[in-house]
């Protein structure tokens, strides 16, 4: 009898160490948002992708051990109803070719208070480069907001070709904006 | 006619060159208009459309000023001659003409203005200084101001076409001197 108790413990004990703590982290699509300000001649011009998905695994204790995948669907873009029909095409984002843009985390930095370093690579377009994402996370309730901004060179990702290619039409810099909503993630 | 007469009848210099400036103007920024809407996706239509709303708020700024100028300064009243020499309806469309026209000197860009805004993309003068949305980002609403914008153009097109024929029809037909109260030459 102890014997069996014993096992079963240990069992018990044996899955919830091969669990990770982080299996059921997911994205609430409908409550989050990705965005991007694109400067036209002056003119700050927001848009942004309404389909995106994201593989989190994040340890708010543990940051270092944490890993973070994300996918956006670049054809979902949307900005003006004359933009959304272009930027798909090969000259933007050839959607045809490269669907989807796609973050894949390195070293995750805590800054404290909440705030962590994410670097990471994003590839667009089939060009990946580094970059650095600063990430705020808030918690409210069993969710866990995630927001922060960070520039892109559109150009690096060859987005806007040929005659689109001038900056002086529209500028290099893209901000791009996140609120990821996230459930199953561990108290801050 | 005496040359005295003549002259104090002459509309200020500064209000003939609004006029004329403005005129001219406005006919570029009408002709833009029409022709940018048709174009296809390109650096060209954003650079052409941008152009467009500069100069639609240079003449919102040139329009105001020209109000102001002609409450402080009153043109000069038609010359008797001429008065007594129209029917009572060609004094009422006169009258009508110019006054309609002020009115979509200032009503066809603040349309346009809020109709920018209210498609999400705001005005930036010279692509430096952003001008506020007193609007918000709304597409239906944005239909309706673009609608709005392109009838108030098309009305003032018709009062300009008609402000023009009047004035031919007083140097062409009438051969009264009418026009040189405006004319940027001199006596």
């Amino acid at each position: 009898m102890k014997h069996r108790i014993l096992t079963a413990a240990l069992g018990l004990a044996a899955t919830v160490a091969f669990v990770p703590a982080h299996a059921d982290q997911k994205l609430v699509p409908a409550q989050s948002e990705i965005t991007f300000v694109s400067k036209q001649m002056g003119v700050p011009v927001e848009g942004r992708f309404r389909q995106f998905d994201g593989q989190i695994a994040f340890d708010p204790a543990k940051p270092a051990a944490s890993k973070i995948a994300f996918s956006v669907d670049l054809a979902s873009v949307s900005i003006s109803k004359e933009a959304d029909a272009e930027l798909p095409k090969p000259v933007w984002f050839n959607a045809a070719k490269f669907p989807k843009a796609t973050f894949q985390s390195g070293t995750i930095k805590a800054l404290g208070g909440g705030k962590y370093e994410i670097a990471g690579k994003l590839a667009i377009k089939g060009v990946s480069s580094d970059v650095v994402v600063p990430v705020t996370l808030t918690q409210s309730g069993a969710t866990t907001t995630a927001t922060g901004a960070f520039p892109i060179k559109r150009l690096t990702f060859k987005i806007g070709e040929n005659e689109w290619a001038d900056t002086s039409m529209v500028a290099d810099e893209v901000q791009v904006r996140f609120k990821l909503a996230l459930t199953g993630v561990g108290k801050l | 006619m005496t040359s005295t007469n003549r002259s104090d009848s002459r509309y200020h210099g500064f209000s003939i060159l609004l006029h004329w400036v403005l005129g001219a103007t406005l006919v570029a920024v009408f002709a833009l208009g029409s022709y940018m809407a048709d174009l296809p996706f390109s650096p060209q239509r954003l650079k052409l459309y941008s152009w467009h709303k500069w100069a639609g708020i240079c003449i919102l700024v040139l329009s105001l000023l020209r109000l102001v100028w002609r409450l402080t300064k009153r043109p000069p009243a038609l010359p008797a001659e001429v008065e007594r020499a129209m029917p009572a309806w060609q004094l009422l469309a006169h009258k009508a003409t110019h006054l309609g026209l002020y009115l979509l000197f200032f009503a066809v860009p603040l349309f346009g203005w809020a109709y920018s805004s209210a498609a999400g993309f705001p005005i930036v003068l010279f692509g430096v200084l952003p001008l506020p949305d007193f609007v918000p980002v709304d597409k239906a609403l944005a239909h309706t101001l673009k609608e709005a914008h392109e009838l108030a153009a098309n009305a003032m097109l018709g009062l300009v076409l008609l402000h023009v024929a009047g004035a031919l029809k007083h140097a062409l037909i009438d051969r009264d001197g009418l026009l040189q109260r405006m004319s940027p030459f001199g006596r």
